[in-house]
């Protein structure tokens, strides 16, 4: 028997890894370490209900595992056969007991390609990496293929980049291979920084061999014996994940040195940045990584003609290297006959929001939003209304119901005014108000623009200032120009990716809530009742029983009223936090 | 330290390490294969099933027979314990009381490898629900 415990980040912060110690120990205790193994795996991806224990074989599913349920899993599930019934999963809408995994609504529709090995391998242990077919590709490519022809399988396969653009990955490789260098670099871009993205993180940390295999066969297929991995510090289980995976493959040959007796040698060495968005951007990534300011710059020339110290280089992302070995094992056509007729293969999405089910998930192209959001996701939380989805991160838009029957893919969701980005996925419900949602990405892109273009720089701090303006109410219909002309040229003249798609959430939220931004122009007010400066909380009186557990809750002490009378909020002191609103029981605290 | 020189050490690898994650990979599709489960409650434990078990593990893996092993509670028949159930695939399962590593090989030969009853069945007088 296999007892897997979870050991991302999510679940590591929730003490999964004392939850390991102690399975170790009660099973050492009950003398069944020959029989019962426990491994730490990576990200089963259902982060909502982690820690995350699965039973193999018989494949019961647990949930929010605590260190203290060790004992009782191992002497009711390992020794008397019974499952736990307390940390079984339950389905939130049918409240009933679902105890495997292949049960849920959140894996029926999943295909994990990318993710294959989260949850199934110990990222740690090299040996259970070549278990599971593991350098198996490698061997492949390196003794039965020229590096023309590894590259032409890529390019059949329709594999296009994971990380934002969707450039065609085996095209790119190409374009590296064709282009005379003595010194050629690969690079992997694990430089993750879209607000609520983790697949990168989790792929790392649930299986780094998988990155290293591609960047091996990438190397050999362009013909450079150099990679390195540029990771944000602030990931360090990734990091420490991948310095091991690095050594254990050092140690059995697969990196170094004459790969496999062919004659092929290629090292891997590990960059770290300091998290900065605009370092996702190659050129930008490229600099830092020479010791430069992360800046980019204009292309051509791109990074395969000239990138790291001048060299030719090709740079990737985790996601689109990890689905790289698996396409050489089953094949090019295999690979392409899962997805849409320009995207193939799978996505991997972060969940994330007003949603049911938080997680990482996997679906192939052509998936609707309705079926990620409704199925896989298990609706929006509370029993709330959709409103919209927000894809791409910074750089994408909102999408609302009217798409919700769009199949994701590349083109699709540019078509409708979003993006793939590098696949977070932000749910939104009747609270959330779409402008603040707009200031929201516009602040953070302020925030992480280099400066070194002015459309970037000065252009997004002014449709940041405008936003403003419209969510303290004081917006006018100009204003409104304003934005959409500012924001259009802004996405004409920027330098890089960065602020080309910078206006986008505020775009594609004008588009789609135009009468929400009307509404705080015209009518001074905000309709899901998010903007501060346009609500006002009031005292219901006839609701009101004067309990005082608004004015025991009032941060600000803004609320007074004798017990069993009506209280009365103090509008010049109010900070509109919500407060009493929440705790009031009898709806006596109105928002206007 | 172990080196991969070749194309031929990595596949002989792979099929050495196979078995490591061989029951999670198995038990997504647990119908098509075959399963022993030991009864492993205090009493099969005193009655010897651990020695049963891993007997199991390590003669199933080193008779190449593709199978999952697991452990389950007290089937109720402590009066022959160590007992087991092996479900072959699309069969009825089938348990045997009394096994001791003799008998455990007698099933491995004749049943789970020819389909062949051996002595010692007993008659399953339960049904369970899931």
């Amino acid at each position: 028997m296999h007892i897997l415990v979870c050991g991302g980040t999510g679940c590591h912060a929730s003490a999964s890894n004392q939850l390991l110690e102690n399975l170790k120990e009660q099973v050492a205790e009950k003398d069944l370490a020959g029989e019962v193994q426990v491994i730490a795996t990576g990200c089963f991806g259902f982060c909502e209900k982690g820690p995350i224990v699965k039973m193999i074989p018989d494949n019961t599913f647990y949930t929010q595992v605590t260190p203290e349920d060790a004992a009782e899993i191992v002497e009711e599930h390992v020794i008397k056969g019974r499952k736990v019934q307390k940390l079984l999963y339950r389905d939130p809408v049918r409240k009933e007991i679902i105890s495997e995994s292949k049960d849920m609504g959140f894996y029926k529709k999943q295909l994990r390609i990318a993710l294959r090995n989260c949850g199934l391998i110990d990222p740690e242990n090299i040996d259970e990496y070549l278990a599971a077919d593991g350098y198996a590709a490698l061997g492949k490519v390196l003794t039965e293929m020229k590096p023309e022809e590894a590259t032409k399988v890529l390019i059949d396969s329709g594999l296009r980049g994971r990380g934002g653009g969707g450039f065609p990955a085996g095209v790119k490789w190409e374009i590296a291979r064709r282009v005379q260098g003595d010194l050629k670099f690969v690079v992997c871009n694990a430089d993750e920084g879209d607000p609520g993205a983790f697949m990168d993180r989790s792929i790392l940390e649930g299986d780094p061999h998988s990155v290293i295999e591609a960047m091996i066969i990438n190397g050999y297929c362009i013909g450079a014996n150099y990679g390195l991995v540029y990771i944000r510090a602030e990931y360090p289980l990734a990091i420490e994940r991948l310095k091991i995976a690095l050594n254990q493959a050092r140690e059995y040959g697969l990196l170094g040195d004459d790969i496999l007796g062919t004659g092929f040698n290629f090292e891997i060495e590990i960059r770290y940045g300091a998290g900065a968005f605009v370092c996702g951007e190659e050129t930008a990534l490229i600099h830092s990584m020479e010791g430069h300011r992360g800046e980019p710059t204009f292309k051509p020339p791109f990074p395969a003609q000239s990138g790291y110290l001048g060299k030719p280089t090709n740079v990737n992302n985790v996601e689109t290297f990890a689905n790289i070995p698996v396409i050489f094992n089953k094949g090019a056509e295999w690979f392409a006959s899962i997805g849409t007729e320009k995207s193939k293969g799978t996505k991997v999405f972060a969940l994330a929001g007003k949603i049911n089910n938080v997680g990482l998930i996997e679906v192939p192209m052509g998936t609707t939003l309705r079926e990620v959001i409704f199925e896989i996701g298990g609706g929006i939380k509370d029993g709330k209304k959709f409103k919209a989805v927000q894809t791409g991160g910074p750089s994408g838009g909102c999408l609302t119901e009217k798409h919700l029957d769009t199949p994701i893919d590349f083109d699709n969701l540019v078509a409708n005014g979003s993006m793939m980005g590098s696949g977070g996925m932000i749910v939104m419900d009747e609270d959330d108000c779409m402008v603040s949602v707009a200031r929201f990405y516009l602040d953070f892109t302020v925030e992480e623009s280099c400066g070194k273009c002015t459309p970037c720089r000065v252009g997004n701090k002014r449709l940041f200032e405008l936003l403003e303006t419209i969510s303290k109410g004081k917006g006018t219909h100009n204003d409104l120009d304003k934005l959409r002309n500012l924001g259009e040229v802004i996405k004409d003249t920027s330098l890089c990716g960065l602020g080309q798609t910078s206006p986008n959430p505020v775009l594609s939220t004008m588009d789609n809530f135009w009468d929400e931004y009307l509404a705080h122009i015209d009518e001074h007010r905000c309709p899901a009742g998010q903007c501060k400066d346009l609500i006002k909380y009031e005292v219901v009186a006839e609701n009101c029983v004067g309990c005082t557990a608004c004015a025991r809750n009032c941060p600000v002490n803004c609320i007074a009223g004798e017990r069993k009378e009506v209280h009365f909020i103090d509008q010049s002191i109010c900070i509109k936090c919500g407060a009493c609103f929440d705790k009031c029981k009898f709806n006596a605290i109105s928002v206007s | 330290m172990k080196k991969v020189k070749s194309l031929a050490d990595l596949k002989k690898m792979k099929e050495q390490l196979q078995s490591r994650i061989a029951l999670r990979e198995k038990s997504e599709h647990p119908d098509g294969i075959i399963q022993v489960k030991v009864a492993m409650a205090t009493c099969g434990i005193a009655s010897g099933a651990k020695d049963v078990m891993d007997f199991f593990i390590t003669n199933l893996e080193k008779r190449n027979i593709d199978a999952i092993v697991s452990q389950t509670g007290c089937m109720g028949y402590c009066y022959a314990e160590p007992t087991i159930e092996v479900r072959l695939p699309g069969q009825d399962p089938v348990v045997y009381g009394f096994v001791d590593l003799k008998k455990a090989d007698e099933i491995i030969e004749k049943y789970i490898k020819q389909g062949e009853l051996v002595d010692g069945i007993i008659p399953v007088n339960y049904k369970t629900i899931d």
